[in-house]
């Protein structure tokens, strides 16, 4: 099956609708692109979607791939939270709703530079966690490779829907079996016993990665428990993260982290030796 | 070109780069005797993926640190060795490298000034060790962020393998960027874009299109990196020191957001691109 044949995902454009109902739509930068200010429990937030636009200039990113407009859109939305709030204590959460299939994959991005668009938007998240902007993720389907690092891999918490239609890898697996000289069924039994290469949520959230997986009636179009459900998740971080919690550490405290942790030991013995 | 057997002060002839062992990359660019390399291949990291692989695994995981020094200066170096696995980030050489520039922030806390300088030979994430090696991207890339506050994060790239993947982005966020003729730059290697676009889209074969839009020369060339230098040691150290004399830009590469937004938003995308459009694009309206 071809890039082109798959579905589009309309996940993201449902669980935006639900959460962001009652909130405020901001005009973005590009038409891929969702943003909606408004409160969770009384925390200002910013909530963010990249979403496909069919009728996109490029061609390679209208099925909601994360590509050069929608990388600088990010960012300037991003940006644009920073410093409005740059004067005041509260600074408001970013919440990224996460379906991206893939970076986008094309020539007139590579010619362009999607990896600085990329990294603008890599930036902006990483700036505004840094100066203490909650920054939160909510995976409702895919979340691949590049497109991930640009939305939603710097976030100080990262929840994930429990669902099989929520995906977290590298590469796709028919690009990977064959950039590795495997067949897709070879990679499936290699991933049984190497959770980092599976494709399962379970075996992603082995890497402590993600805070613990949320149940939901319907991950496709949410139900009002379903919204329920995850606005309480939200509203607790909110209340968990703390002004200084601006770092990735809780990261590293997965059972399959464990060569992370070693290595960052080990290295401080060395560096303060 | 045999490897470097003194130290780079010794300089009285164009020395290669793109031929030197990641360690030895690193012992050339910094000053003369100051290189403390951390985690050596004694101490025996390695990866605890490839083995269930049927893959060797390197003593040092392909990925070499240090501490020294640059100009006097405290600096880190990582440099990625591109030899092993094709240069791929896997889960101790990415923690490697993510845990150095947070010492390296820590430092800077503390009050001791410490830039770092980044050599990137990789092809981005190591699909053997998949969601940690994207996981430790996306932690160096916090590192950088933070670091870039204090002081300059200085990537340099010089082939044989280039800079791609999730790494290009790393690149993207670095300070200052240095690139050779040799050196390659871009988000998307040329085989996984004809495999998801086809082959019209792009011909992971036709050799002159791929350099011709993602080459050392290109990238200069529109601006998206910050010196084009010979692939000669000594030139390269030079180029090194002159980043870091120059101090942490005002405004990093990565934060200049509205004006590539808007050519890009501008940009016709009827007709297929080439290098002199992208060049164009790219570089209209800036001042030289």
């Amino acid at each position: 099956m071809t890039a082109q044949s798959k579905p589009i995902s309309k996940r993201g454009g449902h669980w935006f609708d639900g959460l962001t109902a009652g909130m405020v739509t901001q005009q973005a930068a590009v038409p891929s692109l969702r943003i909606a200010d408004g409160e969770v429990a009384g925390h200002a937030c910013r909530v963010l979607l990249v979403q496909p636009d069919p009728d996109s200039h490029f061609p390679r990113a209208s099925r909601g791939e994360v590509g050069l407009l929608e990388g600088y859109g990010l960012a300037a939305a991003i940006d644009d939270a920073i410093k409005t709030d740059a004067d005041n204590p509260q600074k408001r959460a970013l919440i990224a709703i996460v379906d991206v299939p893939s970076q986008a994959y094309g020539r007139r991005e590579e010619a362009l530079g999607l990896h600085q668009a990329l990294a603008a938007a890599v930036s902006a998240y990483a700036r505004a966690r840094l100066a203490g902007h909650p920054v939160i993720s909510l995976l409702v389907g895919k979340a691949m490779s590049g497109a991930f690092l640009a939305h939603g891999y710097q976030a100080n918490r990262i929840f994930a829907l429990a669902d099989s239609g929520v995906q977290v890898h590298a590469m796709g697996k028919a690009a990977a079996a064959r950039v590795t000289l495997r067949t897709e069924e070879e990679l499936d039994k290699l991933a049984a016993d190497i959770p980092p290469m599976a494709y399962d949520l379970e075996s992603y959230a082995s890497l402590g990665l993600l805070e613990p997986l949320v149940e939901v009636e319907s991950a496709e179009s949410p139900s009002t428990n379903d919204l329920g459900k995850v606005r309480s998740v939200l509203v607790d971080a909110l209340n968990d993260i703390q002004p200084g919690d601006t770092g990735l550490e809780r990261r590293l405290n997965g059972v399959n982290r464990g060569a992370s942790r070693l290595v960052r030991e080990q290295l401080r013995t060395q560096w303060e030796a | 070109m045999t490897e470097l057997t003194n130290t780079a002060l010794n300089r009285t002839e164009q020395l290669g780069f793109i031929d030197l062992s990641a360690r030895k990359r690193i012992e050339s660019l910094l000053d003369s005797g100051s290189m403390r390399e951390l985690l050596t291949p004694f101490d025996r990291l390695t990866s605890p993926w490839l083995e269930k692989q049927g893959i060797v695994p390197q003593f040092d995981d392909g990925v070499v640190i240090a501490r020294g020094k640059l100009d006097d200066k405290p600096v880190v170096a990582a440099a990625i060795e591109g030899g092993f696995q094709g240069g791929s980030l896997g889960e101790v050489g990415g923690a490697k490298i993510a845990g150095i520039l947070e010492l390296a922030i820590e430092e800077n806390r503390k009050g001791n000034p410490t830039a770092a300088v980044l050599m990137l030979e990789t092809g981005g994430v190591r699909l053997q060790e998949a969601n940690l090696g994207l996981a430790a991207i996306a932690e160096i890339q916090s590192a950088i962020v933070e670091l870039r506050q204090y002081q300059p994060v200085i990537a340099v790239v010089t082939g044989p393998v280039g800079c791609f993947g999730g790494m290009s982005i790393t690149a993207g966020l670095c300070s200052y960027l240095i690139i050779t003729r040799e050196g390659r730059l871009g988000l998307n290697g040329p085989q996984v874009i004809e495999q998801e676009a086809g082959v019209e889209e792009y011909d992971s074969r036709d050799r002159g299109l791929i350099w011709g839009l993602t080459g050392g020369i290109q990238r200069f060339a529109t601006g998206l990196v910050d010196a084009f230098v010979d692939d000669d040691v000594s030139a390269l150290a030079t180029s090194v020191r002159d980043c870091l004399a120059a101090g942490v830009p005002t405004l990093h590469r990565s934060d200049d957001i509205a004006s590539p937004l808007k050519r890009l938003q501008q940009f016709d995308t009827r007709e297929q691109i080439d290098a002199q459009r992208a060049r164009f694009t790219l570089t209209q309206g800036k001042t030289a």
